[in-house]
This record gives C-alpha cells, structure tokens and sequence, in this order.
C-alpha cells in the first residue's frame, strides 16, 4: 500500500468536514484481496462459522474467475468506524474510496436508523460480532461442532425474522393479564373486600395467565431464544447473538440506495473539489466513479436489475440541486430507502433515468409494463419489506409445548415455498424440541399445514 | 478529524487474516455435509448411471451444493421488477440472466442451485460405508491345499547368520548370565541368539472372478451399462475378502474372446447367443491358468438369457463342468425391459443347477435400483453356503 495514499486521507478528512461532513473518525486498514471477499461473504470481518458461508464464499470465488466483482472497500459503521481497503486498489482508486468511506461515515452517524441500531447494539460492531464469534467457538468446545451447528442452522434461517421496531433487549411478556382496575375503585367492591379479606383476593381476583404469545410475534428469534420450552441456555445466547447482527444488518439493507448514493455522490463531490490531488490520479478516478455508478452493465441495452449506487446517485443530485444540500441532510437523517424511493423518485427523475416496470412470467417471458410511478416505487421496494423475508409470525404456543405459527399470506400475496418451509421447520425443531405446525395457503389459495416432525 | 485514530500494528507482521481463511474452513465443513448426504443416500448414487470411475481408486460422484433453507414464497406465476434502459411499454425482453445459468446467480442473488460438484470418494471408503449401510456379509475366503508358502519367525537358536542376530534378545541372555556369581561379565558365545525362520505353508487367499459377458445383437447398451455396474461392485466387495484378485472377462456372441477390462465394457457384437462357447471359453482359461486347488474361482455370467435352443446340452455340460471347481458361479438376466424373471434358457440352465445343489445364484436385473438387490442377493447367499450347499437364488 502506498504511503502517497496515507498522505492524502487527512486532507480528504478535512475537505470533507469543510464541506459539512459529519462522521467519527475511521480507521482505514489495507487488506489483501482474499480477505476482502471474505467479508463481503460474512458481511462482517470476524463472525461465527457456519457451513452456509461456505456456500457463499464458493460462490463469490467462482463470480471473481469470471470477473464479475470487484471490491473496492468494506466500511463498518461505529465510533472508530472501520473501512478496509483492497491492497490491489491503485492510488485514484484510493483516493476515491477515502472520499466514499466517509460519505458511508457520514451517512451511519447521522441517520436516524443507523443511529437506532448502533445505540441498540453497539457502536462497535466490529469488536462485538467478534465477540460472539468467540462465544461461539466456546460453545463448540462445550458441547461439540455438531449440536452447535445445529442451533446456527435455525438460528441463521431464520436471520431476517426480527423485529426492528422493539429494543434489543427486550423485556419477556408480562405474564399475567392486566386486572381491570376500574373495578377495585368501585365502592360496592371495596366495601366487600373490606368484609373478608381473604374471599376477596382468592375468589374474585385470581390472576389470568396472559396467552402466549399475547399477540402474533414476528421477532421469531426473540421469541424461540426467551419461550422455547427445551432449550439450554447457550442456544438461546446463539439465538440472542444471530439476532444482534440482524439488528446490525438491517441499516444497511434498508438503506441501501441512499447510502450508496450519498457515499457516491460525496465521493464524486469531494474529489472535484480535492485540487491537492494531481491530475492523472483525478482522471483515473473519475473514470473509475463512473464505472461504478453506470446504470447498466457496458454490454447491455437494458438491465432489470437497477443499480443501488446509480439510482440514488441520481437522486440525491437532483435533490441537492433543486432544494440544497440542508435539505438533503435532513432527508438523509430522516429516511429510509422506502421513504426516500416514494418521496423522492418523481416521474421526471424516473423517465430520464429510463426507469421501468416489468412482469416476468414463470415461463420466462418478461414484458415490459405502462408507465406508472407507484407502481415502479412498489417494484424497486418489493424485495425490501419485512427485511426481504416472508412475514411468518408466531401465533400461539400450545399447552403441551407445539408451537403454532403462521404464515400472513394476504400481505405477501401468496404462500410459501413448502418445501423450503418444511426444511426450516425441521431446523427450527431441533430446537424447540416440540412439535411445530406452520399455517400457510397452497396455490388454490386455501389454508394449508406444515408440520415437523 | 483524526485518521490516525486506530492503532497503526507493525506492517511487516502477518495479520491473522493472511494466515488462516474463514471461507475455505467453512467450506470444508460444507463439503464434509455434502459427503454425509451422499454417504446416506449412496446406493441410489452409486447405482445410478452418473458414477464416473475417476480413476483405479476413486469415483466421482456428481452433486449439488447444499442449500441453507430460509422461509421463501412460492415462486410466482408472475412477478414484477423494475429495471432500467430504453424500453416501452408493451416491449417482450427475453432475458438471459434469468434463466439459470449453471455456475452463475441469478438475477436476485437469492438463487444459489446451478453449481454441481464433482466429489472425489475412495473406492474403499465407498465399499466400507456401504458393507456396513446394507449389512453385507463379510466373505470368508475358502481356504484349500495350497502349494504356496512363505517364511515365517520361528523361536531363536543359538547359530546363526550374523544378520538374524536379536541383539535385545542376547543382551538378555548375557544379564541372565551375568547374576550368577563367578560369571565372566563380557559377551560370549552362548548368549548370542539368532532369529530363526521356518517355512510355512499359506491357506490359498487368491481368487479369481471371471466375468461373462453375452455380447449378442441381443443385448442392448442399457443392458451392458447394467451389467457393468455391476460387475464392479462385486469386484469391489470381492476385493474386500482377497488379497490378490485376478479378474479376468470374457465375452461371447456365437463365439468367445478375452478381453482386458476397459475393452471388455466396450465391446458390441452381433449374431445369436452360444453360451458353450463362452463357458468352454471360461474353462479353457481355469485350465491353463489358475489351478482350482489354490485358487478361489468365481464366475458371474451375464446375459439377456437367450440362448440358442440347440445349444442346451452343450451349455449345460460346459457349465457344469466349470461350477464343479468354482467356488461360486452367479447368473445376472439383464432383460431391461422385459422382466421375464429368469424364464429363459440360461435361467432354467442355472435354475437347474441350484435345485441341484451347486454353488449357484440367479438374479433377474432389470434396473439400476436394482444393481444393490442383486449384489446382495450374490453376497448374502455365498456367504452362508458352505461349499457345495446351495440356496435357490431368485429376487
């Protein structure tokens, strides 16, 4: 790695607080390739080991001999945030990435979702996945790879089904309905209480177990970590600390287009405005920002696949040019990439930028629809709700311990994947040690039951 | 802002990162599964078609990657994206991307079929799981006279070539010596011990299989695959039982030849079925090669069972005459698609045979589930038949 690159990132820092910039400081670390790819399979630079990553990694593997993709920089919010470098990557390249790293640093410190999340895990996530990946490797000394493994191949199936919108740490139910106090001031009963006291608080006011769950729960880690009937305590903590990363990883997945978008257009903006960095460096830099935010791949015409880092690219200079860079970070604080795609896609921006709308049929064919916005925003967000997961809740937990759960088949559209369904809940039993029985529809529609075993 | 922030480690030290890889552990443990599953499931792997011999010692057996399952809708009838380039309204893109590409993800990502894996497994390995999975007998090798013998350690004498000398041995002898008192305390003569060998004669552990093959117009190339497979894997559980196993193939139509082995798989012939000939064939070999006395001979024919009607009395002289010295003799009808179960000529010859009490299996193979019945119909009867006594073989 170079050290010309070490001497240009302290002035890109202050160019870009200059330039209103917000971010807690980032250690930049240089890394070879190999480990890149790494954690962009892991999603984080230390995490626990599990069989499915394997499957990835191989994955990116073959994708790299094909030249697909390249990795540029992996940044980790948090205060220090951390950014790793390709050591492949020349000095525009670095230059470059400086400048976006600190766009994404920008963007995880200021916006409220990110913010939520950081104050709920940590702000250290780095150190803290680490940490569960040694508690894990723990647990494998305790008590063997193979009944560990076990409870990561639930546990990670079910990694999107959280719930963002509680605490991480979240309280148990209550476990007793609430009394309706109204009564206890009415004078007829305390005059009666007053009577026989012991008449009064067994008779007429013994408690009521609340039903469990009190309503249908679709923090489904959560749920099996606190009310799984067998379950010994270091698989609740695998459970516990699987659900930890997901309230890591949901930001980032929520705001994907606007996050790229920010770091790409500050990236773009800096690097104008860095006259300290020579002229070639420039050039080649500027080539390679547009390389990644082009719209479609060199060779195609048309791409059904939207590019995350062009479309809010896009966004966010129109934004800035029409309402000013204020407004813009009070939309970048505020939003998420829902909120931001509905609000801020306008039919102009969406026609300039050839945007468009397609059905694709099972048989292949793919026929491009009319034009219409709300329909394109629901299209481009479609694969976002529920953390990209279909919404499974759990609904009651029986007497003898079966755990019914069901699956909302009116907000997804349509019923699950059985066959996959069945896997899970073959997983998910290995835990709950009970039988479990899932609700969904099959293709006509009507409601259908899976059950393991 | 402060870059220098974090600490800044020695940049000549090697990171933990460079010297381990998290991706390729687990990978391993993914193929470890990938080789559970297969071991599982491993008779309808093997039997299948698609086992690749990779080479003297391994197979390879084609698999999928394995799929970690999340909850996931159906998959839609129809379903909408969007996308971006110059396109109308009413336009039909046919897109490549979204079929699946072997090798490649699709467009989403989420995919992740497509990628098969050709896993290497050895040939021994395969042969143990599947002993232990189908509860096969383990054979054992019927041992006769044998001419054959070898040098085995015997005792110690006090004579000796130099070379034989067991030094702790005569180490021993000197301090026996040496606790009497008035002993001379110096090596002599009489505490030297040498190793001794004597000769010995072996059991006969050497075997024989001879494969037959009827190669006639008859037989189709399914049927050949069919007998193929099996073939190796009574090689192959053979092998088990045997130290040296010879095999030897022959085929015939209306007449007979050797073959070596990857010749023997290929060969098609046409013309009608003599299967004297192929046993007079078989004969001729046993006779001038392998003595019946030392030697543990097998022979599995395998036909489609049509045999010329004219040569039954022929056959059955030839085959009687090869199962009296066979210490097995198995007959596999491969009659795909037609199962006549043994109802043809050369399974009323062997039916015969085994009603008369000769060391004799028939199997009607007629798919390739069926290649592990058959191998453990051979295997099960031979092993508890002492020679001679035979039951009837029929699936």
């Amino acid at each position: 790695m170079s050290e010309d690159w070490q001497s240009y990132v302290r002035r890109i820092e202050e160019l870009a607080a200059r330039s209103g910039l917000k971010f807690h400081p980032v250690d930049f670390e240089p890394v070879p390739d190999s480990f890149m790819m790494e954690i962009a399979v892991y999603g984080l630079p230390v995490r626990m080991p599990h069989w499915s990553f394997g499957v990835r990694y191989i994955y990116q593997l073959i994708q790299r001999h094909m030249g697909h993709s390249r990795l540029f920089e992996v940044v980790f919010p948090g205060n220090p945030g951390h950014a790793y470098l390709a050591q492949s990557n020349g000095l525009a390249e670095n230059i470059l990435v400086t400048a976006h790293v600190l766009g994404h640093a920008d963007f995880s410190r200021n916006n409220l979702l990110f913010r939520r999340c950081q104050e709920q895990v940590s702000e250290r996530i780095v150190e803290h996945a680490a940490n569960h990946a040694r508690q894990i490797s723990e647990a494998i000394e305790a008590h063997g790879a193979q009944r560990v493994e076990v409870a990561l191949d639930a546990a990670l199936a079910l990694e999107q089904h959280v719930d963002i919108d509680q605490a991480v740490r979240r309280e148990r139910y209550p476990e007793y309905l609430e009394d309706a106090k109204a009564l206890v001031d009415d004078t007829f009963r305390k005059r009666f209480a007053a009577l026989d006291p012991a008449v009064a608080s067994t008779g007429m006011e013994a408690k009521k177990r609340a039903p469990l769950p009190p309503h249908p729960e679709r923090d489904l880690l959560w749920f099996v970590a606190n009310y799984a009937p067998e379950m010994e305590s270091w698989e609740r903590d695998i459970f516990l600390a699987v659900r930890e990363e997901s309230f890591y990883f949901y930001p980032v997945f929520a705001t994907q287009i606007m996050n790229e978008g920010w770091a790409s257009y500050w990236h773009a903006r800096l690097l104008r405005e860095a006259d300290f960095v020579p002229q070639q460096a420039y050039l080649d830099a500027i080539k390679c920002h547009s390389d990644v935010v082009r719209p479609v791949a060199a060779e195609q015409q048309i791409s059904l696949n939207i590019n995350p880092y062009h479309l809010g690219f896009a966004m966010w200079e129109k934004i800035i040019a029409k309402d000013g860079l204020a407004a813009a970070r009070s939309i970048m604080e505020q939003d998420d990439d829902f909120g931001f795609v509905r609000n801020h896609l306008t039919r102009e921006l969406a026609e300039e930028l050839d945007l468009f709308r397609y059905s694709a049929r099972n048989d292949g064919q793919i026929k491009v629809l009319e034009n219409d916005l709300t329909a394109l925003h629901e299209a481009l967000l479609a694969p976002k709700y529920n953390f990209g997961a279909p919404s499974v809740s759990a609904a009651h937990v029986r007497n003898d311990g079966t755990l019914e759960l069901t699956h909302d088949s009116s907000t997804d559209g349509r019923g699950l994947d059985l066959e996959r369904s069945r896997k899970v809940l073959d997983y998910l039993h290995k835990v709950w040690r009970r039988p479990i029985v899932l609700t969904t529809v099959n293709q006509a529609g009507s409601a259908l039951e899976l059950t393991s075993p | 802002m402060d870059s220098e922030g974090g600490k800044r480690s020695d940049p000549n030290a090697a990171k933990w990162y460079e010297l381990f890889s998290r991706g390729a552990r687990d990978w391993l443990r993914h193929d470890e599964k990938v080789r559970e599953a297969v071991r599982s499931n491993l008779p309808e792997i093997i039997a299948g078609g698609d086992v690749i011999t990779g080479g003297a010692s391994t197979v390879r057996v084609p698999v999928r990657m394995l799929e970690h399952y999340h909850f996931r809708l159906r998959r839609a009838e129809e379903s909408q994206g969007a996308g971006q380039g110059k396109a109308k309204p009413g336009d039909v893109l046919s897109d490549p991307s979204k079929e699946q590409r072997p090798g490649e993800k699709g467009a989403g990502g989420r995919e992740e079929g497509g990628v098969q894996l050709l896993l290497d497994f050895k040939v021994d390995d395969i042969v143990d799981w599947l002993w232990e999975e189908m509860k096969l007998p383990n054979l054992k090798p019927r041992t006769g006279p044998s001419d054959e013998s070898e040098w085995v350690r015997e005792g110690w004498s006090r004579r000796g070539a130099r070379s034989r000398l067991d030094r702790r041995r005569s180490f021993k002898e000197l301090v026996k010596r040496r606790a009497a008192p008035g002993a001379t305390p110096t090596f002599t003569d009489e505490d030297l011990r040498f190793r001794q060998l004597t000769r010995r004669r072996r059991p006969a552990v050497h075997a024989v299989v001879l494969f037959m093959l009827d190669v006639s117009g008859s037989m189709a190339d399914r049927d050949r695959k069919l007998a193929k497979t099996f073939f190796f894997w009574v090689v192959q559980g053979l092998r088990r039982a045997y130290r040296s196993l010879e095999t030897v193939f022959v085929a015939h139509t209306t007449e007979a030849w050797e073959f070596n082995e990857p010749d023997f798989f290929q060969v098609t012939g046409t013309g009608g079925t003599v299967a004297s000939t192929g046993f007079a064939k078989v004969r001729e070999i046993i006779d001038a090669r392998y003595n019946p006395g030392r030697c543990n001979i097998y022979l599995f024919y395998a036909s489609d069972g049509d045999n010329s009607v004219s040569d039954a009395a022929e056959a059955r002289a030839g085959l009687g005459a090869i199962v009296a010295d066979a210490c097995f003799t198995g007959y596999i009808e491969v009659s795909s698609g037609l199962s006549r179960q043994l109802a043809t000529e050369t399974g009323k010859l062997f039916a015969e045979l085994i009603s008369g009490g000769c060391a004799a299996g028939s199997y009607a193979l007629n798919d390739f589930e069926d290649v592990w019945g058959a191998v453990r119909h051979f295997f099960t009867i031979e092993s508890e038949a002492p020679a001679g006594a035979s039951p009837s073989g029929s699936p």
